[in-house]
């Protein structure tokens, strides 16, 4: 079981090609919005970079959210994307609890798939796909798995599959 | 969204009145974009005969058709009427601009008219806004960017903000447009429009996604994969991205063609802490991109001082390039980046240009040393290498407490120099303070006439360095197809550095996969065209080449090539001249 992770985003030069990258590659748009990993500024060019990308829970708080199964739980963390159950609620992105799911302007969810193809082309080497090891999933109520430090997931084959991947 | 490959864009702003309207402007394959684009909307809305600070003349922000669709496509052209010479001209400048007008939509931001109070502008894919900023009168560049940043907090990152300081409200005629704190439109006064304005700042917010382009994605992922690689991991780039455009320090000097002391020298052996090599492993924080480049060619340095006892320090980043570094360090006798970093701080707040800002207060340094002006006029001592004086300056430059700094605000070393004399060692040539190279007769022909009065219009100062021989007509045929070559690039809009990646080949091939057929058919031939419309365009407000200046300093430089030989300039002069002429009285072949 892999997740991406911005394992080195302190060497982050803001060129977005990450984000240029899933949306061309994963989801055929072109922008740096609908796109599973964006970029922001932490208050100003001055003050470096973040990422806003899932951070693969389990459970994930923005399946559980989704009234329609249109996001279902991926075994092992995150999330697998099912377009055509969605209702473009909108209920994904708020329960998100690091904001890493971006809604566009007719509501359609844009979330990480963790399949990596936004890894050649980081200039810096800052992301990664990490292996993560077996592990029993988070309790629900258990704040800490929202935490980048206590990610330890189940390993697993789960389904890739993009969202809006037509 | 989808883009339309036949028409361009355009957000038009009215200042005045508050009000926006989108133009469908036609033709992609006539205007290319970004140069071209801003070149064709002056054409059909400005008014050559009008003076720069009329309410009615545009400032124009122009993309172009490859914006963010291959990587280092980043730049953007603003198309003004210069304060500094009255004629319609251009600067350039990345940062997040590009891609974000992009994702709001618009190939170009047109903006006219006067705001009531002083104001900014926020647009966006479904937004636009004009705010009362009238708190932020006389704000810094710094302090203005923290307010703005209240604007669009929720796209944070995929936002650009664009801000004058107090020399742009001041209307000094080389204050610059700040974007996104490293960033300029630097040259030629376009801060100052903004300021004729009332327009404070503007914050763009690329909020709007597209279909992908062309139809055939494979063909464009793999061409977009092919230039990324080109440009990340083949040595095209390196210089670049290593220690960035300061690694020219070096070679320039050992050429004796590095600007010391208002050009009194060409080299000087205090060149070892100015170099690119001793700025990076002393003082190198961090770099940054434009978004849209890998590249990351953006030099950051790390600035600390000591402001009190008790080791209190507190730390800027500055941004540096080769430019800088020679305006406001060798040209003022500075080579103590813990002096030429604050003087380039303090100069990003106040909003000037650097390079015209350093190259102004060189000629006034050698002024005070010979007795043309006095501390009357100065108000403060300036020596070369005592950096006190300057800082001092800027801010009297920007605020001219008296009719010494008011001239030498509007209208640089020319004007004052006209008032006060010393014109032999005022370092402009033609209508701008010169760049960092005293390379030779094609650098101060091309400077001195160039369109943008700019070492960026063509390739002069390479062709200096080449072993040509003095033949008039072939370098006046070089500068006039290296400058259709820069139009080109400067129509997509691509950042120079990556001019070698992006041939005219390539380019069509980008625009081809792209979905942009016409225009790729068309590119040449547009180029051709856009190149002529500009010198149209700068002959129609007022260009008279003739009457530009190449000052007795610049035949008395001694470089490796020894002094610049008066009749070789002259006879480059007048074939450049002839040829600038014909284009501007070309008939474009796509009208």
């Amino acid at each position: 079981m892999k997740l991406l992770s911005a394992a080195h985003l302190d060497r982050c030069i803001g060129c977005h090609s990450c984000s240029l990258a899933c949306a061309r590659l994963v989801h055929k748009q072109f922008s740096w919005n609908t796109a599973g990993i964006r970029i922001k500024s932490a208050g100003g060019l001055s003050r470096g970079f973040e990422a806003s990308i899932c951070l693969g829970c389990d459970p994930a708080a923005c399946a559980s959210a989704c009234p329609t199964d249109a996001l279902s739980q991926r075994s092992g963390g995150g999330i697998k994307f099912k377009r055509d159950l969605c209702l473009q609620c909108g209920k994904c992105a708020k329960a998100c609890p690091v904001e890493a799911i971006y809604l566009d302007s007719e509501h359609n969810p844009y979330v990480c798939v963790h399949c990596g193809r936004c890894i050649s082309f980081c200039p810096h080497n800052c992301l990664e796909l990490r292996e993560v090891p077996d592990r029993e999933p988070d309790r629900a109520d258990d704040t800490s798995a929202h935490s980048t430090d206590s990610l330890s997931l189940p390993t697993s084959s789960a389904d890739t599959e993009p969202p809006h991947a037509h | 969204m989808r883009i339309n490959p036949d028409v361009s864009r355009v957000l038009h702003v009215d200042m005045t009145t508050g009000k926006a309207q989108i133009l469908d402007f036609d033709s992609r394959a006539r205007h290319m974009g970004g140069s071209g684009l801003a070149a064709a909307l002056y054409e059909a809305y400005g008014t050559p005969s009008a003076p720069w600070d009329d309410p009615t003349e545009p400032i124009i922000f122009a993309i172009g058709p490859l914006t963010g669709l291959f990587p280092v496509m980043t730049k953007v052209v603003c198309g003004f009427r210069s304060p500094h010479t009255g004629q319609w001209t251009e600067s350039h400048a990345g940062g997040r601009l590009g891609l974000s007008l992009r994702f709001a939509g618009y190939d170009a931001l047109m903006i006219t008219g006067r705001a009531s109070a002083l104001s900014a502008l926020e647009v966006g894919s479904r937004s636009m806004q004009v705010h009362n900023v009238h708190y932020l009168r006389g704000r810094g560049v710094f302090g203005t960017g923290r307010e703005l940043r209240r604007i669009g907090r929720h796209m944070s990152g995929h936002r650009s903000t664009m801000r004058i300081g107090p020399a742009g409200e001041n209307g000094l005629s080389f204050a610059c447009i700040n974007v996104d704190s490293f960033r300029h439109f630097g040259r030629l006064g376009s801060g100052a429009v903004m300021g004729s304005k009332n327009l404070k700042g503007v914050v763009v917010t690329g909020d709007g996604a597209f279909e992908l382009p062309g139809g055939d994605s494979k063909a464009l992922n793999k061409l977009y994969k092919d230039s990324f690689m080109e440009v990340t991991s083949t040595s095209k780039m390196k210089k670049y991205h290593d220690l960035g455009t300061p690694e020219n320090l070096e070679p320039l000097n050992e050429l004796r063609a590095l600007p010391w002391r208002n050009l009194q020298a060409t080299s000087d052996p205090a060149i070892s802490t100015v170099t690119g090599k001793y700025l990076a492993e002393e003082y190198l924080l961090r770099k940054a991109a434009c978004a849209g480049c890998p590249v990351g060619c953006i030099h950051i340095a790390n600035l600390r001082q000591q402001f009190g006892e008790d080791h209190e320090y507190l730390y800027k980043q500055v941004s540096y390039d080769y430019e800088l570094i020679f305006a406001q360090g060798t040209m003022l006798g500075l080579s103590d980046p813990q002096d030429i970093l604050p003087v380039l701080d303090e100069t990003e707040s106040c909003g000037l240009d650097s390079m015209t800002t350093g190259v102004a207060l060189a000629w006034a340094t050698e002024a005070l040393a010979k007795g043309i002006i006095s501390e009357e006029e100065t108000l403060v001592p300036l020596q070369f290498g005592e950096v006190d004086g300057y800082l001092k300056a800027l801010r009297l430059l920007t605020n001219a407490p008296n009719e010494f700094w008011h001239t030498l605000g509007r209208g640089g070393a020319n004007a004052a120099a006209k008032k006060y004399g010393g014109e032999d060692f005022a370092c402009v040539l033609g209508g701008q303070e010169m760049a960092g190279y005293a390379t030779g007769e094609a650098y101060y022909v091309s400077h001195a006439l160039g369109f943008r009065h700019s070492h960026l219009d063509s390739g002069g100062y390479s062709y200096d360095q080449s072993d040509k021989p003095k033949d008039a007509q072939k370098a006046s045929d070089f500068l006039v197809s290296d400058e259709r070559d820069r139009v080109i690039i400067n129509s997509m809009v691509g950042c120079m550095f990556a001019r070698k990646e992006y041939s005219l080949e390539r380019m069509q091939e980008c625009l081809h996969v792209a979905g942009f057929t016409a225009l790729s058919d068309t590119l040449a031939q547009a180029g051709t065209d856009m190149q002529h419309l500009r010198w149209k365009l700068k002959f129609d407000t007022g260009f008279v080449p003739e009457e530009q200046t190449i000052p007795k300093r610049f035949m008395e430089v001694t470089n490796w090539k020894g002094q610049a030989d008066p009749v070789y300039l002259q006879d480059l002069r007048n074939t450049y001249t002839n040829a600038i002429r014909t284009m501007a009285g070309a008939q474009g072949a796509l009208e």
